[in-house]
């Protein structure tokens, strides 16, 4: 009679494909997973705690840092939960500078994960193809900024600087380069046998099941739950565009890399827009007391960022720093499913589920 | 060459043997040098980016560099590694690796072993490298290392049984083993060369030696992305680099393997390119195999080991049975009748 042991495995912190320092313990009979128990808080800075002791202003670059591949939308939850406290008025212009950076972040993030998606289901090239693309928005937000991940680019009231010169038009060069690169993305990947075999039918879970763990972005709407903060429950402009959101059926790996390859088409979309839209000229900062001072109260407001739902709930005491800051983080809850989901798959699986569930560990940990 | 080796053995041509021996093992191991620069150079451009370009002229000296500093290195063994066997793998790996280069024809007068059973030789030795890679990733006593080694053994296994019964088809054409005879049989217009005959033979021994060779998209002994390195992730220094060597060595073995059972070895394309020497035709068609190997793996991406399975043992294996078939009846009906 043989013997056979389980294998406990230990993947992370330091493992190439787990994106960052996330740990998972794995229990493995032969290739096949037995149970799975996630590790987090490698990366853990307090970024709540440290918050009440600064004021808002001074929050905004701790915001960077969350989810480092996607800052902006991350500066604009806290800029736009101390504005709905304090009843601001945002000027148009920089309410569509916002908007441009914001969707310009999501094709860069999203970029970000096609790339490194595919290196983890072992193809090296379309990594650097994504980077070479990325870079460009990379430079558009360098131009405007002067930092290349964490921006700290906007303030309570509005952005803190205008674009410059000729920047818009960089932008507007941008959208039919970056639709030219999708179709040729298409066609490198899309129809390959071997990374369709890899991710079809992966990673599936139901409708009832997302919901049940409170998944958003992607992950949510792979199983065809058409949720998306930007269409039910517009902030910023986004009522004034028309884009659609994609839906997915399976609620597998495939569904969800299809969704954010449409995503990415979408935010074109709407960047044309906003460009047409936009006002030539204005303020792009509102009238904001000195010192900012929100009522005393609380507030949670939630956005659409490319990785999900990203809250932002602020207790108040009428004070210049919040009394408590919470920042409800879409890589964190998205991730819990993980260990359901991997229950019976092989190791090779693992990489392919935790890729495409698409988490960030600087906002796993925050 | 031939006259050579039919002589018998005095201490003079023993000397000679060797010498020859060492020639062929220098230009091995140039052509390892060069592979691995080639391969970053290649793939850079495919990636949008350089390659080596730092050290020497063009980046040419790089992997020189990689190989003193691998040398220089400390030589670490686990502590709880099986010492004997941690030891013994990647020698193990590299033997055969060099052995089996013995039985390849260059021209019908370069060869440095004339065995009947050529084609026997190099599959039977070929087969000893898998036990030193699931020695070495035992022995490393690392988790990894093992689902390696696993990995491996279980591949190599599934692919070895396509890749000899692809070959089959040819040896029956030929009706010899001996890999000087199957060069010679080909002829001197592109179509008589084995590859479009045996176009199934041909596509499955392809496939099974990429496999063999444990490269992209079949390169999961060492699926970074999942296992880190696969076998080699407790060897380092020149341990390392004999795993290494092992594997580059084996791309000259099946691209020039390739060449001569498919590819009409050192003949011409058409009879009246003649006056070009048979081997610069046999590089040439050498060449092309190995960038194709290096192009695979900037495109490709990595199968999973259970459909790897299923594709060598569904797919490949009757393939390559019905090539036998094929080759068979077409020999009974055409050639004998």
């Amino acid at each position: 009679m043989i013997r056979t042991e389980e294998l406990l495995l230990n993947v992370g912190p330091q493992h190439p494909s787990t994106h960052g320092v996330f740990r998972i313990i794995v229990k493995l009979d032969g290739e096949v997973i037995t149970e799975a128990i996630p590790v987090m808080g490698y990366l853990h800075r307090g970024t709540e705690k440290l918050a009440e002791d600064l004021n808002f202003t001074q929050i905004i670059p701790y915001t960077d840092r969350m989810d480092y591949v996607s800052a902006m939308t991350n500066n604009y939850v806290l800029c736009h939960a101390v504005e709905t406290m304090m009843g601001l008025e945002i000027p148009e212009r920089a309410e569509f500078m916002r908007l441009i950076v914001m969707e310009l972040q999501r094709v860069a993030s999203h970029l970000v994960w096609w790339g490194t998606y595919l290196l983890d289901i072992g193809a090296m090239s379309p990594f650097l193809y994504a980077f070479r693309d990325r870079e460009i928005i990379i430079d558009l937000f360098n131009e405007l900024c002067g930092a290349r991940l964490t921006y700290n680019y906007m303030r309570v009231g509005g952005v803190k600087w205008d674009a410059p010169e000729g920047w818009l038009d960089k932008v507007r060069d941008f959208i039919p380069y970056m639709e030219k690169k999708l179709d040729e993305y298409n066609n490198l990947v899309g129809g390959n046998e071997i990374f369709l075999a890899r991710i079809k039918g992966i990673g599936k879970y139901d409708a009832q099941t997302a919901i049940d763990y409170g998944l958003s972005g992607a992950n949510l709407r792979c199983t065809g739950v058409d949720w998306d903060l930007r269409k039910a429950e517009p902030y910023s402009l986004y009522n004034r565009f028309e884009f659609d959101v994609p839906l997915g059926k399976t609620g597998d790996c495939y569904d969800r890399y299809l969704i954010r390859l449409e995503e990415l088409r979408q935010s074109l979309r709407i960047l044309k827009q906003a460009l047409e839209q936009m006002p030539s000229s204005g303020e792009v900062m509102g009238k904001v007391p000195r010192v900012i001072r929100p009522p005393a109260g609380e507030v949670y407001v939630r956005i659409e960022s490319p990785r999900g739902e990203i809250g932002c709930h602020i207790v108040s005491k009428g004070k210049a720093e919040p009394y408590r800051l919470k920042f409800r983080r879409p890589s964190f809850v998205n991730l819990q499913i993980l260990p359901k989901l991997l229950v019976g798959e092989t190791m090779t699986n693992l990489i392919t589920i935790l890729g495409g569930i698409d988490i960030v560990v600087g906002e796993v940990d925050a | 060459m031939g006259a050579w080796l039919d002589e018998s053995l005095t201490w003079g041509n023993a000397l000679i043997f060797f010498l020859w021996g060492v020639i062929l093992l220098t230009i091995v191991l140039g052509f390892v040098t060069y592979a691995i620069y080639f391969e970053r150079k290649v793939i850079g451009w495919m990636q949008l980016r350089i390659g080596p370009n730092r050290v020497g002229p063009l980046g040419l000296l790089q992997t020189v560099a990689d190989i003193f500093k691998l040398l220089i290195k400390e030589d670490t063994i686990p502590r709880k590694a099986d010492r004997v066997l941690f030891i013994l793998a990647p020698a193990l790996a590299y033997v055969p690796a060099f052995a089996v280069l013995a039985v390849i024809p260059y021209t019908q007068d370069l060869y440095f072993a004339d065995i009947n059973v050529g084609l026997l030789y190099y599959v039977a030795l070929s087969g000893i490298s898998t036990i030193a890679i699931v020695i070495g990733g035992w022995a490393s006593n690392n988790k990894y290392a093992l689902l390696g080694g696993m990995r491996s053994a279980a591949q190599m296994i599934s692919y070895e049984v396509p890749l000899v019964i692809s070959v089959v088809g040819v040896v029956m054409m030929t009706g010899s083993l001996n890999l000087r005879l199957i060069g010679e049989h080909q002829g001197n217009w592109f179509w008589e060369w084995n590859f479009l005959p045996q176009i199934i033979g041909f596509v499955v021994f392809i496939i099974a030696a990429v496999s063999e060779l444990n490269r992209t998209p079949f390169d999961l002994p060492e699926a970074e992305s999942e296992l880190v390195a696969g076998y080699h992730v407790e060897y380092s220094g020149f341990r390392f680099a004999f795993f290494m060597l092992t594997e580059y060595v084996y791309v000259y073995a099946i691209a020039a393997l390739t060449t001569v059972l498919f590819l009409g070895g050192w003949h011409p394309p058409a009879p009246f390119l003649d006056f070009v020497p048979g081997i610069v035709w046999f590089l040439l068609k050498f060449s092309c195999i190995v960038f194709f190997l290096f192009w695979l793996r900037a495109t490709m991406p990595r199968i999973r080991v259970d459909q790897l399975m299923g594709f060598g043992w569904k797919v490949l294996l009757p393939l390559a049975i019905l090539n036998v078939f094929i080759t068979a009846l077409y020999l009974e009906l055409f050639i004998k009748g």
